[in-house]
């Protein structure tokens, strides 16, 4: 997905492009609303996050021009500002979703896809390895053009293997990115999912290899 | 010692209305009194005056002196008036020749009768004196007639009166009274009508008085106007401070996480995974006890002034728990949502609502297991409408409900989650500013069962 980050702190700009980067996500940084205005002349975007308080002027005044300019990207509202009172008045401004800082990159994406899903619409960009299609943001799983019922959290993993294709994955990688950290899950739990995956993906040309006391690996053509 | 209250401003302009009313009476009283006693005594002066003016005339100069044949008319026309008993005394250059030595008199007049009253015998009477000259054998002689009546007519018309005046008197102090009461009332109503324009308002509602009142009023208005003003500022600068406060912490706060996730991602060594870990949940921890006390102080505010309106639970509890959903998404959580086809309206203040609900539904997410079910149901009952968020989380517990509603009481079983312990105090709070009920249980199987009853409008 290709992001536009409206936000004045540099230091959590430059995070936040490192590590949505790290799940092959491009994001361009506006540290003003001229600056974003810039931006969306030159670029189409998926998704617009903005912050609400910039040093020249109110997230808020860019929602309700950029839905007065009857712009169909998504906008999500990042913000420091967490009363309920809030929320409301910026989803009212035609915000499509509101995160409160700090908040949790798989969290944010995984709103960023919810939000895309419901506005229809983009082009999908469905992933192909052998006989086995991935569709990240609709959320589906072919093999063999046969529809397979994966939970959230198995399409997390699927595409946490997928991103690193041929790469070993040791179990506390797989956990760190697979669950919230405020959960505290066995490692044991992570065989388990590797199990069902493996159950879904049945008839599938790429494969999960367990590398003995080490991790785990997508092999496949 | 309490300080004494000011009488109030209707009882204060009532009394004085009263206290006038009373002079005013009192004085009527004494005028109609005065008045006709003075009306009922003229007119015995006029039938005595003609009664010894009958006398005089009917005096006339004979052989030896004087003779007067007091004629009956004269006696007849006092008479008729009573039962009052009449003297008389006729006096021939002041020597008394017939009637009542004793009888007193007012000193001679001029030409007209003079007149007087005076204690006689055992009553007291009211006395005509008339000088009249004869002339008896070609030398004039001063006659004198002296008419004296009692009074017992003149006292019987006099307390008449009396009553009749007091009557007027009393009924005027009270019909003064009524109608100082309801213009005590009148005057005071745009007081009251400007207070109530005032205390009708919301909890946020800082616009100035804009209500029409007596010039009267003007200070009093702008003095309030002045005051809100000055409210409105410093309330103002507090927001502004505080989403600076919230902009400044916050902002380094998801620097800080976010970091740490790159970090994890970019190392192998289970201590280092586990510190790394540790640093986000702290984060995690601070700015969610962050958030919920600003909440909880929001929603105490907002229970002493609230803000009513319609509320459509069923709409509240669908945008709350599509909200959540994400979150729950991330750990295969499903969100189960019945009973809001029908809409559920009552009268209450949407925000505390909502909060009330997310705080609810964020509690069952974040006690679920992976792959869990919540259940969220909004039903009507008689007269209330219930919503139940069930979880097959790990319950409460050996606690109450009541006791993990009290304010940072977390459970004993949740060490390992991330949580301030505010969440359901303010659940709790809400429920009590809408007149409603919050009770919290364990569910056969398993989960907590989390119940809050709103009264329907």
């Amino acid at each position: 997905m290709r992001f536009l980050l409206i936000e004045d702190n540099a230091g959590l700009a430059e995070s936040v492009q490192a590590r949505l980067a790290m799940d092959g996500h491009a994001v361009d940084w506006a540290d003003t609303l001229d600056a974003a205005e810039a931006c969306m002349d030159g670029a189409d975007y998926d998704l617009i996050l903005v912050d609400i308080m910039l040093p020249d002027g109110d997230g808020r005044t860019f929602i309700a021009r950029h839905r007065a300019r009857q712009a169909e990207t998504p906008v999500i509202v990042l913000t420091a500002r967490s009363a309920v009172s809030d929320r409301v008045q910026v989803l009212d401004l035609g915000a499509d979703d509101y995160l409160t800082k700090p908040f949790d990159v798989a969290e944010l994406v995984a709103r960023c896809r919810a939000v895309l899903r419901r506005r229809g619409g983009t082009a999908s960009n469905v992933i192909r390895l052998g006989n086995l299609e991935f569709d990240p943001l609709a959320a589906t799983v072919r093999v063999d053009g046969e529809p397979r019922e994966l939970r959230n959290r198995e399409l997390r993993m699927l595409e946490i293997f997928i991103s690193a294709r041929g790469r070993l994955l040791s179990k506390g990688q797989l956990h760190d990115r697979m669950f919230s950290f405020a959960e505290d899950v066995s490692d044991n739990a992570i065989e388990v999912y590797v199990g069902r995956l493996r159950r879904k993906l049945q008839g599938a040309t790429v494969r999960i290899e367990t590398v003995r006391g080490v991790g785990y690996r997508m092999a496949g053509p | 010692m309490a300080a004494r209250r000011p009488m109030s401003l209707r009882r204060r302009l009532f009394l004085q209305m009263l206290g006038v009313a009373a002079v005013l009476s009192v004085a009527l009283y004494l005028t109609v009194r005065t008045v006709a006693e003075r009306a009922a005594e003229a007119t015995q002066d006029n039938i005595l005056a003609a009664s010894a003016t009958a006398i005089a005339e009917a005096a006339r100069a004979a052989d030896q002196g004087i003779l007067v044949d007091i004629p009956y008319a004269a006696f007849a026309m006092l008479g008729a008036v009573s039962e009052d008993r009449v003297f008389y005394r006729i006096l021939a250059n002041d020597e008394t020749i017939t009637g009542y030595e004793d009888l007193p008199m007012p000193g001679p007049g001029g030409a007209g009768p003079a007149y007087l009253t005076s204690p006689y015998r055992d009553t007291v009477v009211r006395i005509v004196r008339l000088n009249r000259q004869l002339p008896v054998d070609g030398r004039p002689v001063d006659l004198g007639i002296v008419v004296a009546q009692t009074r017992l007519a003149q006292d019987a018309i006099a307390r008449r009166v009396a009553n009749v005046a007091a009557g007027l008197g009393i009924g005027f102090f009270l019909l003064a009274g009524l109608l100082g009461g309801l213009a005590a009332q009148s005057t005071l109503r745009p007081l009251r009508r400007l207070a109530g324009a005032v205390s009708r308002r919301g909890p946020s509602d800082l616009r100035p008085v804009d209500h029409s009142a007596p010039s009267e009023l003007q200070p009093l208005l702008s003095a309030l106007n002045g005051f809100i003003g000055r409210l409105r500022a410093a309330l103002d600068r507090t927001e502004t401070l505080i989403a600076e406060a919230a902009h400044h912490v916050r902002t380094p706060l998801a620097t800080v996480r976010i970091q740490t996730e790159i970090a994890l991602r970019n190392t192998d060594d289970d201590a280092t995974r586990r510190t790394l870990r540790a640093v986000i949940r702290a984060v995690e921890e601070s700015a969610r006890s962050a958030g919920q006390l600003l909440d909880h102080a929001m929603v105490s505010y907002r229970s002493d002034h609230m803000d009513r309106g319609p509320v459509d639970l069923a709409r509240r509890l669908s945008e709350m728990v599509h909200s959540v959903t994400p979150a729950a998404d991330l750990r295969d959580i499903d969100l189960h949502l019945s009973g809001v086809d029908q809409p559920a309206a009552i009268t209450g203040d949407e925000v505390l609502i909502d909060a009330a609900l997310r705080n609810l539904l964020d509690n069952a997410v974040k006690y679920s297991p992976a792959d869990a079910r919540i259940e969220a149901a909004l039903a009507p009952g008689d007269g209330w409408f219930w919503i139940e968020i069930r979880d097959r989380g790990r319950g409460i517990g050996e606690a109450g409900g009541a006791e993990l509603a009290t304010r940072f009481r977390r459970g004993a079983n949740v060490g390992d989650i991330v949580g301030s312990g505010l969440g359901l105090s303010i659940v709790e709070e809400v429920a009590r500013a809408h007149g409603g009920r919050f009770s919290l249980e364990n569910r056969e199987g398993g989960g907590t069962c989390a119940r809050l009853e709103l009264p329907r409008t």
